[in-house]
């Protein structure tokens, strides 16, 4: 199928999201879109699966203009989406999922399931229960339920997120496959690797507009070039000598997430920066909240300084940043302001409207908040919600936990993120971060734990490993501790 | 048990359940589209007092039970319209609507209180209703009865069997991948609001009509419809469990007055609202059974464990959260 | 005309339609019942201070309210909340006191304690059983409500007879006094003048407001500011709780001097319309209490005038508050992104 969109404009109110975007994907070919977050990717898309109504532009589906009365509609025509938070039913089984949506014109949709995984040598139980399979899983029956209903163009939105490297591997024969096929891919992507491993041809997105498109071979330094306008410097990195363990966990499992976390025995030490790698779910979150004293251990203690971790005890000496800062960081309602009176270690009873007053300012100009203390913080955008959540961290933590801390921000605030935790580094706060990005960890960390499966399988200094080492202890191979 | 023959008590137990099963399997059916309609203590009594009008005034049972039904859908209607399009809380229209279909019902039944009107006449099972034990549990009822006792099986096998069932869950779970798959989720939850609310009438002609025959302040049906909603939690939304809550409910009210008589110094106050103590343990014990103590020392225990696992269901993903306009 | 005028006038408009059609249904003339609703209402003095008798509850209620729905709580259980003040205030006034004065103080307190104390159980079944607030406080209303009759038709009945009409009632001495030109006590409407006040200050200008609502507004995030969730939902419960125990003690010291089995009058219930209706805030209560309470004792002569139900006035509550949330609803619909 051969898909052009023509001046696509799409407006969330004031905000202008896609500013005309012309692009032209044809019929067999993978087709990259690249760009960093917020540059208008997934909008695009939303819009071309027709999940999302444009506010003007032009659709032609083999040089036919097209509208569509929403998402299943386009996929009748012939287009189906895998999107970035899956839309599929957790509490249904394989095959319900399957099922739900598809004329299968009197084919039993157990054996059309098995007849195609069996093609693309997919291995899914039709009666386990959906939320009990891995992302990768879930992407592979998704996949199969699109190409049941017959699309000729299947679009993926950020795909290799949360899956192993093994997975992906499956995933990127699967879309070769595709393509030879003769359908159309696009996959969407912030990642250069795997718009290089895959793509016949990109395009790349900056700030809602076209930046440049290029074909194979794709160059690294051209495809930064047009998704920056230039290449940025990474951020100065931390080097401290590591000091005394300042927080310990001793054999610790706690429920959470999808594995949970099992025995998990480490100790961190002061001015340390640990970059926590793996799979999202594989127990990096259970052990930060754990850290955090925000989960209770099942088994095993957490020790810090030598004493039992406490709610109260280590109150203002370790911190912990969520990733979903609207959803567990801030308080959608409350203003910059308030949440500094939330942080005053003593609150007054009576409040007023200069309490903290000069805490926010300080904290607005410290870290160039954009917005003023009376803001509501849902009228922060997401890099200046990250920054006030630094700022409200206590003044000298003693650890300092961080989930995803750069999750949704484009390369410019998420190198203003670390310099602002690079000044915790140097008074020698323990760092300890979760992130998806193994590019991320290399770069920041000098200690990286590997958690696969609710288990952490490596624990090594930075100098001492590479990108291939940690991509198999992230998959589980090759440590003896595969489940 | 003062004489009172096994079957006679079951039969009585499998007769006063009817109504709660009618509310308690509708709103099953509504939750299961992540819609709380919350009105149900007063749509069933609006549901009793225009059943019993309509049947007194057409001198028709099944015109009572029609216009019941179409009250309760009227009602259900106004939730989901009101919640799913209009963006309001669920809670916030569904309390309201509790108040003012009480107060609605006794304002336009005042006439009515104590006239006598029609009922439903009983039907035995020709052939059945010989059987012995079984035949009178079963099969010597009315037509209501045999109707709650056909509901569950028919309200499982289109929920777990039918596309249409397929759909209803899946709206349940996650609205927006419902739209994605070409179905709309807030028709979905229109239609079932509609269909749950047609059955919580039912529940309410079958109070007015059969099980508390007449209309007055109170009915008698006062507290029902909160009943009815905690089943639904305590059958953790599947009909069958419904159901059993349901009986089990049935026959505690049943096992009571005989029990009261037994305990003369106990005031009658005291049973008349000991079915509500009694339902914030349930949910509570419902609560437990997803506790890890519990889930450990129900390990070494076969019946526990599997006692453990029946109770423990989880409400339906997106209920009371409507799909978003983006 | 702006777009707020346009949404009042519809709301009016619907409301206007739905009683009308309600009141032909029952066969009365429906101008009349909107007559004989306002000459009820306000007709003569003595029929102002029973409104006002009705608004300190209403108001008390809806004050208290206000703290639960602050932190995201449904509590129904006010209902029940009422009727053990009203229990806590006839058990203190039972007891043999050095003065009138310190007996009436002491039942009042009695009321708010014991009201407190039934929310903070309601309160305890959400936060430590993991029973939803809605369920935990309707059961624990009807458990009142059977308190109430058991204690009417038992321990507490009259001398001689129980009855529906109640305990027997108190000295007069122990009645709060009532004004020189209605039957109604300044002391009651003085104290819900007092929770109005005090209710803004706590609300807007203290901690408990502000934690409340960063409670409320997300639960986890207030856990990393070192708030519990559990402790501040207990503590909203027991301040409402406790004035609507407030409003239960003078049901029996200022209104019947008795404890009655309907002492509540379902204004417990009546108090969370008059809350949802004021948007959750706490500027439009007093005013809608008022326009409840009208509507209550307006429509207590409706059967002796049209023969009709005196329960036309909880239908029209309850169609206000529905007529305001589909029009809202609607208007928010409609209104183009960006506006409020």
């Amino acid at each position: 199928m051969h898909i052009q969109l023509v001046d696509i404009h799409k407006r969330f109110g004031a905000v202008h999201a896609n500013r005309g975007i012309s692009l032209s994907v044809g019929a067999g070919t993978i087709h990259g879109v690249l760009g960093e977050n917020g540059a208008g990717k997934s909008t695009l898309m939303k819009i071309v699966a027709g999940f999302l109504p444009k506010t003007s532009g032009e659709i032609r589906l083999d040089g036919e203009a097209v509208s569509y009365r929403g998402p299943a509609d386009a996929t009748r025509r012939g287009i189906g989406m895998l999107y970035q938070d899956p839309l599929d039913f957790p509490a249904l089984t394989v095959l319900e999922n399957f099922r739900f949506g598809l004329e299968t014109a009197g084919r039993d949709p157990r054996a059309l399931l098995a007849d195609l995984a069996g093609r693309f040598g997919f291995d899914l139980p039709p009666d386990r229960v959906v939320e009990r399979l891995t992302v990768g899983e879930r992407q592979q029956l998704e996949i199969l339920r699109l190409v049941a209903r017959n699309v000729r163009t299947l679009i993926l939105d950020e795909p290799t997120t949360g899956i192993s490297a093994t997975q992906k591997d499956v995933l990127f024969a699967a879309l070769r496959r595709l393509a030879d096929e003769g359908r159309s891919v696009i996959l969407v992507s912030h990642k250069l690797e795997d718009v290089q491993v895959l793509c016949d041809r990109v395009t790349v997105l900056r700030e809602g507009r076209v930046a440049g498109e290029a074909e194979r071979p794709l160059r690294t330094n051209d495809l930064l070039g047009l998704m920056f306008g230039t290449v940025p410097h990474p951020p100065p990195r931390c080097e401290n000598p590591a000091g005394t363990p300042v927080l310990r966990l001793d054999g610790v499992s706690a429920p959470g997430g999808r594995a949970g976390l099992r025995d998990c025995t480490v100790a961190i030490r002061r001015g340390e920066v640990v970059g926590l790698a793996g799979v999202e779910g594989s127990g990096q979150g259970v052990f930060l909240r754990v850290a955090a004293g925000m989960v209770r251990p099942r088994r095993g203690r957490v020790l810090f300084e030598d004493a039992p971790l406490g709610r109260r005890a280590a109150a203002g000496r370790v911190a912990f940043l969520p990733t979903d800062r609207l959803g567990e960081g801030l308080v959608p309602g409350l203003t910059v302001r308030e949440h500094f009176v939330l942080r005053l270690p003593r609150v007054p009873f009576l409040l007023d409207r200069a309490t903290a007053g000069p805490d926010a300012r300080a904290g607005i100009d410290r870290l160039s908040i954009r917005g003023t203390p009376g803001t509501p913080v849902e009228a922060l955008s997401g890099g200046n919600q990250q920054r006030l959540l630094l700022a409200l961290l206590p003044e000298r933590p003693a650890v300092l936990l961080l989930e995803n801390p750069t999750r949704g921000l484009d390369l410019e605030s998420a190198h203003g993120v670390w310099r602002e935790l690079q000044r915790y580094c140097d008074a020698g706060t323990a760092l300890v971060f979760s992130s998806p990005e193994l590019d991320e960890i290399l770069l920041a960390a000098d200690r990286i734990l590997v958690f696969h499966n609710g288990r952490m399988v490596l624990d090594t200094p930075a100098s001492r490993t590479t990108p291939d080492e940690l991509a198999r202890a992230i998959a589980g191979l090759g440590t003896g501790a595969a489940a | 048990m003062n004489g009172m023959e096994l079957t006679t008590l079951l039969a009585a137990v499998v007769a006063g359940a009817a109504p709660v099963i009618f509310a308690a399997v509708g709103e099953t059916v509504t939750e299961r589209a992540g819609l709380i309609n919350l009105s149900l203590d007063g749509s069933i009594l609006l549901g009793a007092m225009a059943g019993f009008a309509a049947a007194l005034y057409t001198g028709s049972v099944a015109a009572g039970f029609a216009a019941a039904a179409a009250v309760g859908a009227v009602v259900a209607a106004v939730v989901a319209v009101t919640g799913v399009y209009l963006g309001q809380s669920q809670v916030a229209v569904g309390f309201v609507l509790t108040l003012t279909c009480r107060d609605l019902a006794y304002f336009l039944g005042n006439p009515l209180s104590r006239v006598p009107g029609p009922q439903v006449s009983p039907l035995p099972v020709p052939g059945l209703a010989d059987l012995p034990g079984v035949g009178e549990v079963l099969f010597r009822h009315n037509l209501v009865v045999y109707a709650s006792i056909a509901l569950v099986p028919v309200a499982w096998l289109l929920l777990y069997r039918t596309r249409w069932g397929l759909a209803v869950r899946a709206v349940g779970e996650h609205p927006a991948a419902a739209y994605a798959r070409g179905v709309d989720p807030r028709r979905v939850q229109l239609a079932c609001a509609v269909v749950g609310g047609l059955l919580v009438g039912l529940a309410g002609a079958a109070f007015s009509l059969a099980v508390k025959p007449g209309w007055g302040r109170p009915q008698g049906a006062e507290g029902m419809g909160w009943i009815a909603l905690a089943l639904v939690i305590f059958g953790g939304w599947h009909p069958a469990k419904v159901a059993v809550g349901a009986y089990l409910f049935s026959l505690l009210q049943v096992v009571g007055i005989p029990l009261q008589a037994l305990l003369p110094s106990v005031p009658t106050q005291v049973f008349q609202v000991a079915p509500f103590p009694l339902m914030i343990f349930t949910l509570w014990l419902i609560h437990l059974t997803r506790s890890e103590a519990v889930e450990r020392w129900a390990g070494d225990r076969a019946w526990a464990w599997r006692l453990v696992h029946a109770l423990r269901a989880s409400a339906p993903r997106a209920l009371g959260k409507p799909l978003s306009r983006e | 005309m702006t777009r707020a005028a346009v949404r009042y006038g519809v709301t009016a408009l619907v409301l206007v339609a739905f009683t009308t059609a309600v009141l032909l249904l029952a066969g009365a003339p429906p101008w009349d019942a909107y007559r004989s609703l306002a000459v009820g209402a306000f007709g003569s003095w003595g029929r102002l201070a029973r409104v006002l008798t009705v608004w300190v509850p209403l108001t008390l209620c809806a004050c208290g309210l206000l703290y639960t729905f602050r932190i995201g709580l449904w509590n129904i259980g006010v209902e029940g909340q009422v009727v053990m003040g009203a229990i806590g205030a006839t058990w203190a006034l039972r007891h043999p006191a050095p003065s009138a004065p310190v007996a009436v103080a002491g039942a009042l307190a009695a009321g708010v304690v014991l009201g407190a104390a039934w929310a903070y159980a309601a309160g305890l079944l959400k936060t430590r059983g993991g029973v939803n607030e809605i369920f935990a406080g309707l059961g624990l209303n009807f458990v009142a409500q059977g308190f109430v009759l058991w204690l009417i038709f038992g321990p507490w009945k009259r001398p001689g007879v129980a009855s529906m009409s109640g305990t027997a009632p108190f000295p007069p001495e122990l009645w709060l006094p009532t004004a020189s030109w209605g039957r109604v006590a300044p002391v009651a409407v003085a104290l819900a003048v007092v929770a109005v006040a005090a209710t803004a200050a706590l609300l807007a200008r203290t901690r408990v407001g502000l934690h409340l609502s960063a409670v409320g507004r997300n639960p986890r995030a207030a856990a990393l500011f070192g708030l519990s969730p559990a402790r501040n939902m207990l503590l909203a419960m027991a301040l409402g709780g406790g004035l609507a125990g407030l409003a239960g003690a003078l049901q029996v010291a200022g209104v019947y001097h008795r404890l009655i089995p309907a002492i509540s009058s379902g204004y417990g219930y009546l108090g969370l319309l008059v809350a949802m209706l004021a948007g959750y805030r706490l500027a439009p209560v007093p005013v809608i209490a008022l326009f409840f309470a009208a509507l209550n004792v307006g429509s207590i002569q409706l059967p002796l005038v049209l023969e009709v139900d005196s329960s036309l006035s909880g239908v029209i509550q309850g169609a206000v508050v529905l007529a305001v949330l589909v029009v809202h609803g609607w208007s928010a619909r409609r209104a183009p992104e960006g506006t409020p």
